[in-house]
């Protein structure tokens, strides 16, 4: 073997080495994060922690039940306008659309999705916020709302795609109406991947702190209806681990235990869902 | 039996037309997810149209000098956005800086080396690693990665090349290099999983090809499957770059939060979104409002072009390989 061939066989499988070592450390970076948060979250939660309201700044105790209750409030909004307008707007992009009208939804779409979601948090402030000269539970919900409609569209439209034109045509064939047959052929025949862009999507906003900061706000009590300052987990989160405060961090870790493993959760359900679906493919 | 007749009789004209095909139920369907689909396009018009008309004070005052004033002054009116401009561009490098090798070099051991359920497993993680909320990532940079970039990071690297005007000054731990790291770690999974499918689209031949000429694995994958996939890979890159820029929460915890231009990648500064989380709020008047959301259409317009540019490359590799551009 000569000198030259030896260095390209080395080379090789150092390269190659090297790319398991990227590989590698991405997955670590992943479970050292995780280990460290489970870790530091496990020793600071407690049974206070889903059943007290905060306490004043400074002092030590306390719980975070107001913002649990208002990340769900926040979330049950946005999920009721997100969910239905999105899955309608897919049911139009895969079935209806027409060329022009159907690629100009789809690129905005797309557009609204990249929005940085600080972007969404000013448009809802200027919509709900301004008129009504308050932070609200609504105007939060309005801002996850708005990025909720796009991702469940566009995830609806890519798996009523994929469903066999074949299917289609042996409805219409049995005479059954355009309409009919999206109802009972389609969307039947689509609905695990559906179900799983939902969830993904849902566990996507519940995340989401930057467009609630000054849409829904913060409360240090529980919100009395919809149209109150609403406190929300994840904008809790980041005033407590900014603050000077000790038992503020323990309670910021706690919180954020509670966060991931809900997200991740959700996440990994709907993995599950998919890879159980036969009819359909992603 | 009314979807019959619709088929064999002739076509009516006008209303009669449009009252028979209500009547089928078809046309109401279609109108009805037509309407929920305009929300779309309402939504995201509407959007503009706020950004453009609630920033309009700022465009008066200062017009394009207000992209090119370093000046930030709350109390005398002074608002200029290139300290924030600045911040967000050098934090999405540092960040690309570091996630383009390690997720590229990632990708490639996931589609070309990995045996298919170490791949999927892998990639798995990584994909999970990208659905963790951006708060969190901000709550493990404050409380590790700061005292970690501030006790060990910054000061080796202070030590050999501390010569260079951006590895100079004291070291805090909160500024530019420690954003840019953590906004690494979240463009990674993006660039690792879109990547990964651009390189699986890699035709099998052209592996082959270069096999049979007497290419090392490396050289195969270097020189014949890499450059195939280049456009998917760019468009990873690109989506990675828009991800960055737009990324507020991690980053307003750990940039330290200062409206100044600093050559040292240690010294704490400003990003648009951080900015805007940090003062919207509490922004007092008309003008500084204003100016914020100014700052909001700033970012808009530049996650816009950032992410054209990436759907078009990845839909350019995914019609067709790359290798014929």
């Amino acid at each position: 073997m000569t000198l030259r061939n030896r260095w390209r066989k080395t080379l090789s499988t150092v390269m190659l080495g090297l790319t398991g070592v990227c590989a590698v450390v991405a997955v670590a970076i992943l479970f050292l994060m995780l280990g460290y948060l489970v870790y530091n979250g496990w020793r600071s939660v407690d049974w206070d922690f889903f059943t007290k309201l905060p306490k004043a700044p400074g002092e030590t105790g306390g719980g975070m039940a107001n913002a649990i209750v208002g990340s769900f409030q926040i979330i049950l909004l946005a999920t009721l306008i997100g969910l239905p307008v999105g899955f309608m707007a897919g049911i139009y992009l895969s079935e209806f659309g027409g060329k022009t009208f159907a690629f100009l939804v789809r690129y905005m779409a797309d557009l609204l999705n990249g929005v940085p979601s600080i972007v969404i948090g000013i448009f809802a402030y200027a919509v709900v916020v301004v008129p009504m000269h308050v932070n609200s539970a609504l105007a939060g919900g309005v801002a996850l709302a708005v990025m909720l409609i796009p991702i469940t569209a566009r995830s609806t439209e890519q798996f009523m795609s994929s469903v066999p034109q074949t299917l289609r045509e042996g409805a219409l064939a049995l005479g059954a109406s355009k309409w009919k047959t999206i109802a009972t052929v389609v969307v039947p025949a689509a609905y695990r991947g559906i179900a799983t862009g939902m969830i993904l999507g849902v566990a996507r906003i519940a995340g989401e702190t930057a467009p609630l900061l000054f849409t829904s706000g913060n409360n240090a009590y529980m919100s009395s209806g919809f149209t109150q300052p609403t406190a929300s987990l994840p904008v809790m989160i980041f005033l407590r681990a900014t603050a000077p405060y000790e038992d503020w961090h323990r309670q910021a870790w706690a919180a954020g235990m509670v966060l991931l493993l809900l997200v991740l959760l959700a996440n990994i359900a709907a993995r599950l869902i998919l890879s159980r679906g036969i009819a359909v493919q992603k | 039996m009314a979807t019959s007749a619709a088929v064999s009789a002739p076509p009516p004209s006008g209303a009669g037309a449009l009252l028979q095909r209500l009547r089928n139920g078809d046309e109401v369907a279609r109108l009805i997810t037509l309407a929920f689909a305009s929300s779309i396009l309402l939504v995201t018009v509407g959007l503009i149209y706020q950004l453009w008309t609630t920033s309009a004070l700022p465009r008066q005052k200062f017009g394009f000098g207000f992209l090119t004033s370093s000046m930030w002054n709350p109390v005398s009116g002074q608002f200029g956005a290139l300290p924030f401009i600045y911040g967000t561009v050098i934090t999405s490098v540092i960040a690309l800086l570091i996630a383009v090798p390690l997720g590229v070099g990632a990708a490639i051991f996931l589609s070309e080396l990995a045996p298919p359920r170490i791949s999927s497993t892998f990639t798995f993680f990584i994909e999970l690693l990208a659905a963790i909320p951006s708060v969190i990532y901000g709550v493990l940079a404050l409380f590790t990665l700061v005292p970690l970039m501030r006790d060990y990071v910054e000061p080796f690297l202070k030590k050999p090349l501390g010569f260079l005007p951006i590895f100079s000054g004291p070291v805090f731990g909160f500024g530019y290099l420690t954003a840019g790291v953590i906004l690494a770690f979240m463009t990674l999974p993006f660039i690792i999983s879109i990547s990964r499918e651009a390189l699986l689209e890699v035709p099998t031949e052209q592996r082959e090809a270069a096999l049979a000429l007497g290419a090392t694995r490396w050289e195969s994958t270097w020189q014949a499957v890499v450059p195939y996939a280049r456009l998917g890979i760019f468009g990873s890159i690109f989506l990675g770059l828009a991800r960055a820029l737009g990324e507020t929460m991690a980053v307003t915890m750990v940039i330290g939060n200062d409206p100044g231009i600093h050559a040292s990648l240690f010294a704490p500064g400003y990003t648009i979104a951080a900015v805007i989380a940090n003062e919207f709020s509490e922004a007092t008047g008309d003008l500084y409002l204003q100016s914020l959301v100014a700052l909001g259409l700033v970012l808009f317009l530049l996650t816009i072009v950032i992410n054209a540019m990436a759907r078009l490359l990845i839909i350019a590799t995914t019609r067709r390989g790359s290798a014929n551009p």
